[in-house]
């Protein structure tokens, strides 16, 4: 039943990555009659394949193709040419995601307008609100199986969770919960529910938590109407002389190069490799890369502001057991500038295992400090800090004319300034996450700092008006009527929540748009 | 530690027999260093036993576990015994011993007090070879599955069928 489709068939759409956006629009599309060709240059894992050991799961799904790293994050210190912690296989990144998933708020869509002008920030409003999204999010909640939305019951609380709630309780948290996850609470749509096993970070073995690599891509397969070609590596997009593209050149999985036509091509390969690939397609007709008249392809790389805070206390909590981040804290969400920063965060819980812990919790450190630490292990609890940052035309890909990879072609460097608010933003939540673990009685507390990025987002932005971003509202490029971006990319800001639902709902919303105006003949 | 088939055990007998001199830590003999009671020896091909003996008790200070036996800082470094790691790591455990003895000891193995051997470790950290070394025992040493129950880790659970039934939400204390 899994199509194929000829290489010269020019009346189907290519979509490059089949992650959380790309993967979901290939479904939805191929539900929808749409003939689809998805490029993905990662191979496929099921549940029964991937490895509940975090180095092993490392080595097997993240994308550690070469990078290059500028800036002053501290990300670029510690780990110059792992700039994220992205999956490279077909469904992406959401077999890594940990499950959770909010609505932005009225507010984050509007970031330009409620924050006022940030100085050496980029922000923009969305040329989308709350109110136009409500429906592409309840269908996105539907096909997450999102807890407490929809009426599925939340998760139960973990170890981790019960300290976090303890400690959040003690300092006058009010909206505390184990959060909107996409992991089953209970059994849903042929998923079973959550056993409480951790290791969400490394794909779920059960498939309680959603992920496209077993959900939206072989459905996608089912209806007849989507080819998934894993282990191809899109090396560049072609255009016609009317400035209109026409297909996708990649390397196929035995590394022979290929050439796929297509009616229409979208680019969902996570917000590095989306705006690498423009780039990378420059012609004499766009010298700049495609979809760059604005030249905003690969600036305002966004990454949140994020930060863990690690405590041990004097008895065990092994907070390695159960659903990593049902743990979620809500008042600091709102924007209050009287903080000392715009927008908000939230506190998620989190725990890593010890391999990953040594090698995260303070990168480069030795010594009895950071060992002692560690001896802790049993008794430590742990969170996540997720916010807001700010958009800068400055944080930004470009190709490393220095490097090459592997095929030729230059590697992604990854510049990124952390902006004054995102430093206050951090220190704050810093602050209030040792206050809350000080309530529950820590007796040590670790202000870790971020890991490599797995929140990727900006690089391709979305705008009202063509001169400010790269897509239109409906994720369409300004300046190529067929050309579209259907990841993290295409975010204006970043919000504080964990993207996943987002570029889901707006996948939908791109198929449902995408499919009519093709049956209307408007692209 | 038998597990690791590059550490074997000898009998007392034998150590004796072979080690030509004994540090603090370890019985270094020809071509092998060694646990002093036997229980484990690494036998070693390019790199000369006192530098191999020098380079664990170095990998114990940079993370230093009083739990953990020197045969697992052993298993951490011993990948370094090849043709071509083994001119870096002499290099670079000489400039330690040269750190040491302006310093005012011998060598490294002869300084007594963790801080003193810390602070000749400090003098190196921005070497290539102290980096190395410190880098790759974050997983070399903590990525061996022996040692994660010294510090209460449990690794996987799915082949138990998780937590959902073992203690998820045990914690009784708060």
């Amino acid at each position: 039943m899994v199509a194929k489709f000829d290489l010269n068939d020019d009346g189907v759409v290519v979509i490059v990555g089949s992650g959380a956006g790309g993967g979901v629009l290939a479904n939805e599309l191929a539900q929808k009659g749409v003939k689809v060709v998805s490029i993905e240059a990662g191979g496929r894992y099921l549940p029964d394949d991937y490895i509940n050991d975090e180095w092993a799961s490392f080595q097997q799904l993240a994308w550690t193709d070469m990078r290059t790293t500028s800036g002053n994050w501290r990300v670029a210190q510690d780990f110059p040419n792992l700039p994220t912690w992205i999956v490279k296989a077909v469904g992406g990144t959401s077999i890594h995601w940990a499950g959770a998933s909010l609505r932005f708020q009225d507010h984050e869509w509007k970031a330009r307008t409620t924050y006022g002008n940030i100085p050496d920030a980029n922000l923009l409003d969305w040329p989308i609100d709350s109110a136009e999204m409500a429906p592409w999010y309840d269908k996105a909640e539907a096909k997450l199986g999102v807890t407490r939305t929809g009426g599925r019951e939340g998760l139960p609380g973990n170890n981790n969770f019960k300290v976090f709630e303890a400690g959040a309780r003690a300092i006058g948290y009010e909206d505390v919960s184990t959060g909107h996850m996409g992991i089953n609470s209970a059994e849903y749509d042929g998923r079973m529910s959550c056993q409480q096993t951790g290791f969400c970070f490394q794909g779920c073995k059960w498939g309680a938590k959603w992920s496209a690599a077993y959900t939206d891509v072989p459905r996608g397969e089912e209806t007849g109407n989507l080819e998934v070609r894993s282990g191809c590596f899109a090396l560049r997009i072609e255009h016609d002389d009317a400035g209109r593209v026409t297909g996708v050149v990649y390397l196929d999985a035995e590394g022979k190069q290929q050439r796929q036509k297509a009616k229409l091509v979208s680019v969902a390969c996570n917000s590095i490799e989306s705006p690498r690939l423009l780039l990378n397609s420059a012609s004499s007709m766009f010298p700049d890369g495609l979809a760059n008249s604005s030249g905003q392809v690969g600036r305002n790389y966004m990454r949140h502001t994020t930060g863990s805070v690690y405590a041990v206390f004097d008895k065990p909590v092994r907070m390695w057991r159960g659903t990593t981040m049902a743990g979620y804290i809500g008042d600091e969400r709102r924007n209050d500038p009287s903080r000392g920063f715009v927008g908000g965060f939230e506190f998620e819980t989190l725990s890593l295992g010890l391999p990953f812990m040594a090698a995260f919790l303070d990168p480069g450190a030795w010594g009895r400090e950071f060992t002692s630490a560690l001896d802790g292990y049993e008794n430590m609890a742990g969170l996540w800090i997720v916010g807001e940052d700010m958009p800068r035309e400055t944080n930004r890909v470009t190709l490393n004319p220095d490097v090459k990879d592997a095929n030729g072609l230059p590697v992604p460097n990854v510049h990124f300034d952390d902006h004054p608010n995102d430093e206050a933003m951090r220190d704050y939540a810093y602050g209030k996450g040792a206050e809350l673990y000080r309530a529950a009685g820590a007796t040590r507390i670790f202000p870790t700092p971020p890991y490599p990025s797995t929140h990727n987002l900006g690089t391709n932005r979305m705008s009202e008006n063509p001169r400010d971003g790269v897509v239109n509202r409906y994720g369409q490029s300004h300046d190529i009527p067929n050309l579209f971006v259907s990841d993290g990319s295409q975010f204006t800001t970043g919000a504080a929540e964990n993207p996943t639902l987002t570029i889901v709902a707006l996948a939908i919303r791109q198929a449902d748009h995408i499919a009519g105006e093709l049956s209307k003949g408007n692209i | 530690m038998a597990k690791d088939p590059a550490l074997r055990g000898l009998t007392r007998r034998a150590l004796l027999g072979r080690a030509a001199m004994a540090s603090a830590a370890l019985a270094i003999g020809a071509g092998f260093v060694a646990a002093p009671d036997a229980a484990w020896a690494l036998e070693l091909e390019n790199i000369r036993p006192e530098t191999m003996a020098t380079l664990i008790q170095m990998a114990r200070d940079i993370y230093p576990h009083d739990r953990v036996a020197d045969s697992f800082y052993a298993v951490a470094v011993k990948g370094y015994d090849t043709p071509e790691d083994a001119p870096a790591i002499e290099a670079g455990i000489a400039a330690l011993n040269a750190a040491a003895q302006g310093a005012g000891f011998d060598d490294y193995l002869s300084v007594g007090w963790e801080s003193d051997r810390v602070a000749i470790l400090r003098t190196q950290e921005a070497s290539p070879f102290f980096q190395t070394i410190r880098g790759g025992l974050v997983t070399g040493l903590y990525n061996q599955k022996e040692i994660w129950p010294i510090f209460g880790y449990q690794g996987e659970s799915y082949s138990q069928g998780g937590y959902l039934h073992r203690g998820f939400d045990d914690i009784n204390w708060l």
